[in-house]
């Protein structure tokens, strides 16, 4: 029996005291060592949306919350996850006034659907936009547009995307999208461009990338454009400009008129959040 | 005798040889040929013609821009049509000259023949630095596929010594036969071109390796060597990839290449025999490299044979000739199941480095969907570089490409032996391939 009581207590003993003068270390350790934080990180970053996508140009949300205490407030740094309201509740907890964050969305540089480009060739292979475009040019002709594998979905970590069955075109929620610019960075054939929402919401944009030139283009998909040159010369704000045989619209210039929509030949030139009954006629020359 | 082997990995693949045996079928001159202007490895030549130029048979049309490059010349007499860019095999755009005869200068090509400009005493008298120039000046590269410039290979750096030529008879991609083909042809020009490459690199001696399932080719070559020479020919077991510049070396000298040397690091030049023969041609006839022996092959294709086609041929019509039809779902391969890359049409031309036009119908094209990994390390018994594909696989899925470098995965030489073996059909080697590429993108990133 007293056997039994030594094989129990001795290790029960042993044991607890181990237990109490470790526990009494770290004790002393957290207390000699702690790192002090300030409370404020804490609230910053539970005002971010917590992806960590890097878009802010810190390592992630909880670097973003170190730099906002450490310049004692959002200067100069934004958050595009959080948009204009979060920014601004941001700079309410350091005492300053509004955020300063416009909010930025992705477009896509590419209408090729399945419609307009024609069958190239049929892939097999290990699944992605990466992969497949180091093979071949992609599923349907013109080398430029998109490899409708959707990476760019895979990669969105707002879930702002999805593919569009029709299109086989990935789709953007410009409520979701922050302007990250992840998706950019993933797409293998850069045509994923980040740009000002707009006022309202309203922008216009060229939804292609083709480089060829007009007749080849053409050839290569229903939908591109030809780098005529109609869009430029409409255009009164001198924001369109043609390089490589594709048209580029500077968002800084654009002044939302739309006259270059009315003119594309081709239908390459994409506006959202207009409202439908208001259209514009081409003007008489 | 024994037959002789590389070591680690390697695997024994069905030969499929379609096309073995049947002689060399000599194509007339096309009257039209498309030209591109990289079909080397290196930075793609320079055009020197523009539209409308005329140009002659053998003329340079497109020369090398920089040291590590390579020289094209014309095939054909006639008009340059174009300069400029066009859809290549791959869907995306490559620079082409395309040049078409008159009839006149095409009926005058096809009277030329070759007329020798060396005799035998002027090639014995050529120097190393010679032979360089004519292999330089005549656009020659590796015609085993990698198309590496001869010039380079042969040029020896001063602090490397060399003391074994290696020429490549192994063809152990299943289904290829145009290096067999050379071999049954023209033994004698071969020789003389393993004679001078021998020469020009400085080595004592010459080794073709042939694997066994040529014995005619072997029976061929040996009969034209006399006792004393310094080139021999050793026989190999059929094992695939006997042809890798590393694992040949292995097989034939027992000498291992370390993880990053180059083949003159461990005193060998490695050589295809179609370059051999090429390096001849060049020395003697002042060929430039314009032509080359193309297998058409494939279970479906009617009658597989080895056409000897100048570049810019029409591979479409190569089909034709074979009586190939392309089927919906059809693979089309320029060079060999393991090696070579599938291409989306036909429309393109032979380069230098096509050795081979296979077609798979489309039962033997699809991919089976993979299946998780049952970590049975097939591909670790079998990859010949002693590499852990798995592990490269996996760390390039998840984009730590970087940490797959460390792990070797610039010594992969893609023979696809792991991706063949792997009883889950996983895409081992699609993988290493895009962590490879991810590396080099983030290391051009970093020069700019």
């Amino acid at each position: 029996m007293i056997l039994y009581i030594q094989q129990i207590l001795f290790p029960a003993v042993a044991l607890g005291v181990i237990g109490a003068i470790a526990a009494a270390l770290l004790c002393i350790v957290v207390r000699r060592f702690a790192v002090k934080e300030d409370e404020r990180v804490e609230q910053v970053e539970a005002l971010l949306p917590g992806a960590n996508c890097g878009a802010c140009g810190f390592l992630g949300c909880h670097d973003f919350a170190l730099q906002c205490v450490r310049l004692g407030g959002p200067e100069g740094i934004s958050c595009p996850g959080a948009g204009p309201d979060g920014m601004a509740a941001i700079a309410a907890l350091f005492g300053m006034t509004g955020g300063t964050a416009s909010k930025n969305v992705a477009v896509l540089r590419c209408n090729g659907t399945c419609a307009s480009r024609h069958p190239l060739s049929i892939y097999s292979g290990p699944q992605g936009c990466n992969m497949e475009s180091m093979i071949v040019s992609g599923p349907l002709t013109c080398a430029f547009g998109c490899i409708q594998c959707g990476d760019c979905v895979k990669a969105c970590p707002f879930e702002a995307m999805k593919m569009d069955p029709v299109t086989n075109l990935p789709e953007i929620d410009e409520n979701k999208c922050t302007g990250c610019g992840i998706c950019a960075g993933t797409c293998p054939r850069n045509l994923l461009t980040i740009q000002p929402s707009g006022p309202k919401g309203r922008r216009v944009w060229v939804a292609c990338s083709n480089r060829h030139r007009g007749t080849i283009a053409r050839k290569e998909c229903d939908s591109a454009c030809i780098g005529c040159g109609k869009c430029e010369r409409v255009c009164p704000f001198g924001a369109v400009s043609i390089t490589d045989n594709v048209a580029t619209i500077d968002p800084a210039l654009c002044r939302l008129c739309r006259k270059c929509v009315a003119v594309c030949p081709t239908g390459a030139i994409h506006t959202a959040n207009f409202p439908s009954a208001q259209t514009i006629k081409p003007e008489a020359s | 005798m024994k037959l002789l082997t590389f070591h680690p990995g390697g695997i024994r693949l069905p030969e499929s040889k379609l096309s073995a045996r049947s002689p060399i079928i000599y194509l007339e001159l096309p009257e039209k040929v498309t030209i591109t202007h990289s079909q080397h490895k290196g930075a793609p030549a320079k055009a020197v013609v523009k539209p409308g130029d005329e140009v002659k048979r053998f003329q340079l049309i497109a020369e090398a821009s920089t040291r590590f490059s390579a020289n094209i010349h014309t095939p054909i007499s006639g008009i340059v049509k174009s300069v400029g860019k066009t859809r290549g095999a791959f869907g995306y755009d490559v620079e082409t000259i395309t040049i078409e005869a008159s009839e006149e200068q095409h009926r005058r090509d096809l009277e030329a023949s070759p007329r020798r400009i060396r005799d035998d005493a002027a090639i014995a008298a050529l120097t190393p630095a010679q032979i360089c120039g004519i292999a330089r000046e005549n656009g020659l590269v590796g015609m085993g596929g990698a198309t590496f410039p001869t010039d380079i290979k042969l040029d020896i750096p001063a602090d490397k010594k060399v003391d074994v030529l290696i020429v490549n008879g192994a063809e152990c991609e299943p289904y290829l036969t145009s290096d067999h083909a050379l071999m049954l042809a023209e033994p004698e020009a071969i020789l003389n071109g393993v004679e001078l490459a021998r020469r020009a690199c400085g080595a004592k001696r010459a080794i073709i390796g042939i694997e066994a399932n040529k014995k005619d080719a072997i029976e061929k070559l040996e009969k034209r060597i006399s006792p004393g020479s310094p080139v021999e020919i050793l026989t190999l077991h059929e094992r695939y990839p006997q042809g890798g510049e590393k694992q040949l070396i292995n097989a034939l000298t027992g000498r291992h290449v370390r993880s990053g040397a180059l083949p003159v690091d461990a005193g060998a030049v490695v050589m295809n025999v179609a370059t051999a023969h090429a390096l001849w041609r060049a020395a003697a006839f002042a060929e430039p490299l314009v032509a080359r022996i193309v297998t058409v092959t494939g279970p479906s294709v009617k009658t597989p044979a080895n056409y000897h086609a100048c570049i810019g041929y029409d591979i479409a019509s190569l089909l034709d000739k074979s009586g190939a039809e392309i089927e919906q779902g059809a693979k089309l391969i320029l060079g060999g199941p393991m090696m070579g890359r599938a291409v989306i049409g036909a429309d393109i031309p032979v380069e230098k480095g096509t050795s081979g036009i296979l077609l798979l119908p489309p039962e033997q094209a699809a991919r089976r969907t993979p299946d998780p990994c049952v970590r049975c390390a097939r591909c670790v018994e079998v990859c010949p570089m002693g590499l852990e594909p798995y592990l490269l696989a996996t760390l390039s899925r998840f984009g730590k490409a970087e940490e797959a470098e460390h792990q070797s995965m610039n010594d992969c030489i893609e023979c696809g032996c792991c991706s063949y073996i792997c009883p889950s059909a996983r895409p081992i080697l699609d993988f290493i391939r895009v962590g490879k590429n991810m590396r080099r993108k983030s290391r051009n990133k970093s020069k700019q």
